[in-house]
């Protein structure tokens, strides 16, 4: 793009205007925009409908929806939430900070980048679509077990392709991710020298490529069992229904963490900005990532004890789930280390960041606890379950996000964001979050199994709790879009450096940074990263 | 700028609070309000309990570790108490430290869990066995050794409290969603093998008092045991996500000693041939519609809905629908109830030919539909040998 001629002259940028500039996009920036506008509105979508569920479950009886309307709910909240929030804002964040941080012009694969991002308004136009039609949208879970979901109505097949288009555009997103990493850093950029958020993003590009094929294949064998005949799951047909949970699980596990380490890459950022410290355990943290991708692979049947597997496979998988505690030991400990003897501050990015450390660690207390598998006979498919998961991602993945939102805000849009607002949407974020999934907890103890719209009056004052915390929550991310556009749209000039303590590439380009970056290897140093 | 400083003291002082309250208060609210798990009333419920408060304890203490560590140094390694940050980056004795350490500790945790598994495992000698299947959406049991099958559906006064804007309070129905109209009767002390299978799709039998739960698996027998020491009535539900009535399918076990089981057992089976050899009764069209009605709000009412009028694209209706109103169709319309169609389940089996002519009869006689049609336990027991 940049000519010799023009390189002096890096902000008079040549791009596209109007709706050409977004629809054919192939810059990193403008395409890592689009996706984290795109989660964020995603974001809003899953939200509401978390908010018809707590609204439901006020109170015992049934009062706004009906029972097939509500297990919809519950199926595509999460699909939204999984598919088209979390995941494309680590992609989004990927597009935008992965160049600049380690010295590359754009990312390697450009076109694909365009066509990775545009195939995902397609697929979800596919899934919400399903509201209108005969039969309502999918019902059976987002785990979508036979032979349950093969009855969904006229929204099966949607349902099918739309997870097969989200499917492609994470694949091409991860190549892309892969082949720029490992193209295009700059002279200096060592593996060993590289970010802990590219770091995390490799690994989870990889973990992407690996499970993401297995989850088509899974989806493919439910249609030819519905349409075509074949018997994959069908017992009556000599097929087994359990096979597809061990198929989906495959792919399920690693895409829990396909969700949590671009977070924990996140964290690695922040907690040494703002403890003006290096990250203690550089070398342990990338080491203690990769053995938490490789066992996700080793674990995936303790989302199935109570399916009735051998002893020997509970034992098996009750230790590999266990074992997955100690690498994420090692980056708790970790972050604890770089804020020891620190000299911390706690602006809005590094409040979210200790937010996580402690409520991602509940979430990871619950886990273990759930691993344990003959305790898992009274905890699974309960409350505790969903206070399980919402503690590591809500409380971790969607904090870690919102941290790196408020951190790399003025770098994106060149000015500061308003921080009085930003700490009070963070400690209405953080204390209603809890108010919302702490109680989940002992529902789950107490026998509320999950998935259902209606519950015994026994479950009612901590379900009441939960509901108004959720609806406190869910009003308080207003605030964040309110902070966001009025970042946009002016406030007070962001430095190059923006955070005092802030190292490494992206923070030597201006705020914004230009629209074509690095046209020129930058040379990186030690000295570049260091304290 | 002072006042900031101290704004921030008291909200960092809050969630210290805060966070030891929600680390303490599984124990606080065990104690005051009942929500920690069922100690529950067999062997193995009670060593679940143990094993789940022993790890419970054992995150307590790792996390007040842990976050105390973290707000030491959030307190006193601050910038604006003006302190010089380190240089550190690592130390290895550390880090090997706290890989070992939490290495341990999984250990000591994997040993007990794994006698408990391997004792949960051991379905052997049994002198009962019971095999659930899981229906959508009510259960069925089969005493395997006293060739008995009992259905046991949601009581009726629940189902009617918990139609949507049904008016009806739910405090007011008898254990609400958690009631049966027949309860599974088993004797204490005895070593019970209950085997757990499902009809159509995967649902779930838990009964938190038991110890466990375990799916219900169309085409798989998965084998449990259970030992109730202590007589009562214990409540559980479906945990598996089954569709639309998945949160109606209560599980009621009802433990008595054992004389009293085994006399349950013969009355049981008494009532059970007794209302088959009444089935050629004549019964008049009031008889039929109000007995009609009580095995549709069991049997039919989920679905169909109170208003007959189904859920369109998922379930059809009834009211003024072809199949229950045109005359030449009765016979097909007691095909269907006992046999099924499509998503509808067959009902032939658990629903004897009076419950089935009565049900056809309100069918054809409610709502809309005003035929005057009368469908008699004959008519229904003529439509089965076809």
């Amino acid at each position: 793009m940049s000519t010799k001629a023009h390189a002096d002259h890096d902000h008079h940028d040549h791009k596209p205007t109007g709706i050409k500039r977004w629809l054919f996009s192939t810059n990193h920036k403008d395409i890592g925009t689009m996706y984290l506008v795109f989660s964020l509105i995603m974001f809003f979508i899953g939200g509401s409908m978390a908010m018809i569920i707590r609204a439901e479950l006020f109170q015992p009886g049934l009062q706004f929806v009906d029972p097939q309307f509500y297990n919809s709910m519950v199926t595509v909240h999460a699909l939204v939430m999984i598919f088209g929030a979390i995941m494309p804002a680590g992609v989004g964040l990927a597009n935008w900070m992965i160049p600049i941080m380690i010295g590359a012009p754009d990312m390697a694969l450009p076109r694909m980048n365009n066509m990775s991002f545009w195939i995902m308004p397609f697929a979800f136009a596919l899934l919400l679509g399903t509201f209108f039609m005969e039969g309502g949208a999918p019902a059976g879970g987002w785990t979508m077990y036979p032979p349950l979901v093969l009855q969904t109505g006229k929204a099966f097949p949607f349902l099918i392709f739309a997870v097969h288009f989200l499917g492609i555009s994470s694949i091409m997103g991860a190549i892309n991710i892969i082949a720029t990493v490992f193209n295009m850093r700059a002279p200096g950029m060592t593996l060993m020298r590289l970010p802990l958020f590219v770091w995390t993003w490799v690994i989870t590009a990889f973990l992407l490529i690996a499970s993401m094929p297995v989850l088509a294949g899974a989806v493919t064998m439910l249609l030819t069992d519905k349409y075509f005949g074949t018997s994959f799951f069908n017992a009556a047909g000599g097929g087994d229904p359990v096979l597809f949970q061990h198929i989906f699980w495959f792919f399920g596990h690693p895409e829990v963490y396909i969700l949590i380490l671009p977070a924990f890459g996140i964290i690695s950022q922040i907690i040494p900005t703002f403890a003006r410290k290096p990250l203690f355990g550089y070398a342990s943290m990338v080491y203690a990532t990769a053995s938490i991708a490789i066992l996700s692979f080793f674990v995936w049947a303790h989302h199935m004890f109570t399916v009735g597997l051998p002893i020997n496979g509970e034992l098996f998988f009750m230790y590999a789930t266990m074992l997955i505690a100690v690498p994420t030991g090692v980056k708790v400990f970790n972050w604890v280390a770089t804020m020891w003897k620190g000299a911390m501050t706690f602006e809005t990015p590094m409040l979210f960041a200790l937010a996580f450390v402690i409520l991602f660690t509940i979430g990871g207390f619950s886990g273990l606890m759930l691993g344990i598998t003959p305790v898992d006979f009274q905890y699974h498919d309960t409350y505790f379950v969903v206070a399980h998961f919402h503690y590591v991602l809500l409380t971790g993945a969607v904090f870690a996000l919102m941290a790196s939102a408020y951190y790399w805000l003025p770098k994106w849009t060149g000015h500061m964001y308003d921080e009085k607002l930003a700490k009070i949407h963070f400690w209405l974020s953080a204390i209603f979050a809890n108010v919302l999934f702490f109680p989940q907890h002992f529902l789950g103890l107490a026998g509320m199994p999950r998935r259902i719209p209606d519950y015994s009056v026994q479950f009612a004052d901590f379900n009441m709790v939960s509901s108004l915390g959720g609806f406190a929550y869910g009003i308080s991310q207003l605030l964040f879009v309110y902070i966001v556009i009025k970042c946009v749209l002016g406030g007070k000039k962001a430095t190059g450096q923006v955070w005092e303590g802030a190292r490494g590439l992206e923070w030597t380009l201006s705020s914004p940074p230009p629209y074509h970056s690095f046209t020129k290897s930058p040379k990186v140093t030690k000295a570049l990263m260091d304290y | 700028m002072h006042l900031n400083k101290r704004m921030s003291k008291f909200l960092s002082n809050f969630i210290l609070v805060l966070s030891a309250l929600f680390l303490l208060s599984p124990d606080i609210l065990h104690a005051a309000w009942g929500l920690n798990m069922t100690q529950g009333v067999t062997p193995i419920s009670q060593d679940v309990y143990n094993m789940h408060m022993t790890s419970l304890y054992v995150v307590t203490v790792i996390g007040l570790l842990v976050f105390g560590m973290m707000f030491w140094s959030i307190f006193h390694h601050r910038k604006s108490k003006g302190v010089k940050p380190a240089k550190f980056s690592h130390s290895t004795t550390v880090e090997v430290i706290w890989t070992l350490v939490p290495l341990l500790i999984i250990i000591s945790l994997a040993v007990p869990a794994t006698k408990l598994l391997a004792r949960m495992d051991n379905t052997s000698e049994s002198s009962i066995t019971i095999k659930v299947t899981g229906y959508q959406w009510k259960w069925k049991y089969d005493y395997i050794n006293e060739d008995l099958t009992i259905y046991s559906n949601l009581a009726t006064d629940s189902v009617e409290a918990s139609q949507r804007n049904s008016g009806i309070n739910p405090s007011s129905a008898d254990n609400y969603l958690r009631n049966t109209d027949t309860a599974l009767v088993l004797p204490v002390g005895k070593k019970i093998r209950i085997m757990t299978t499902a009809n159509d799709v995967i649902h779930a039998w838990w009964v938190p008092d038991l110890g466990w739960k375990r799916d219900a698996i169309p085409g798989f027998i998965n084998d449990n045991w259970t030992i109730i020491n202590k007589e009562g009535v214990y409540r559980g539900q479906c945990a598996e996500i089954c569709g639309k009535g998945h949160g109606y399918m209560p599980i009621v076990v009802k433990a008595v000693p054992e004389k009293e089981y085994l006399a349950w057992v013969e009355d049981t089976k008494a009532a059970l041939k007794s209302k088959k050899d009444s089935g050629d009764k004549e019964l008049t069209m009031d008889e039929l519609k109000s007995k009609g009605e009580a095995v549709y709000k069991a049997n039919c009412l989920a679905c169909h809905q109170a208003n007959g009028q189904g859920i369109k694209g998922v379930f059809p209706g009834l009211d003024g629908s072809p199949l229950a109103t045109l005359k030449d169709r009765i016979p097909e319309h007691i095909h269907q109830v006992i046999y099924g169609k499509n998503n509808m389940p067959a009902f032939g089996e658990q629903l004897s030919d009076t419950d089935i002519a009565a049900v056809v009869t309100y069918e054809r006689n409610n709502w809309g539909n005003k035929t005057g049609d009368i469908v008699q336990s004959k008519d229904v027991s003529a439509g089965r040998k076809k």
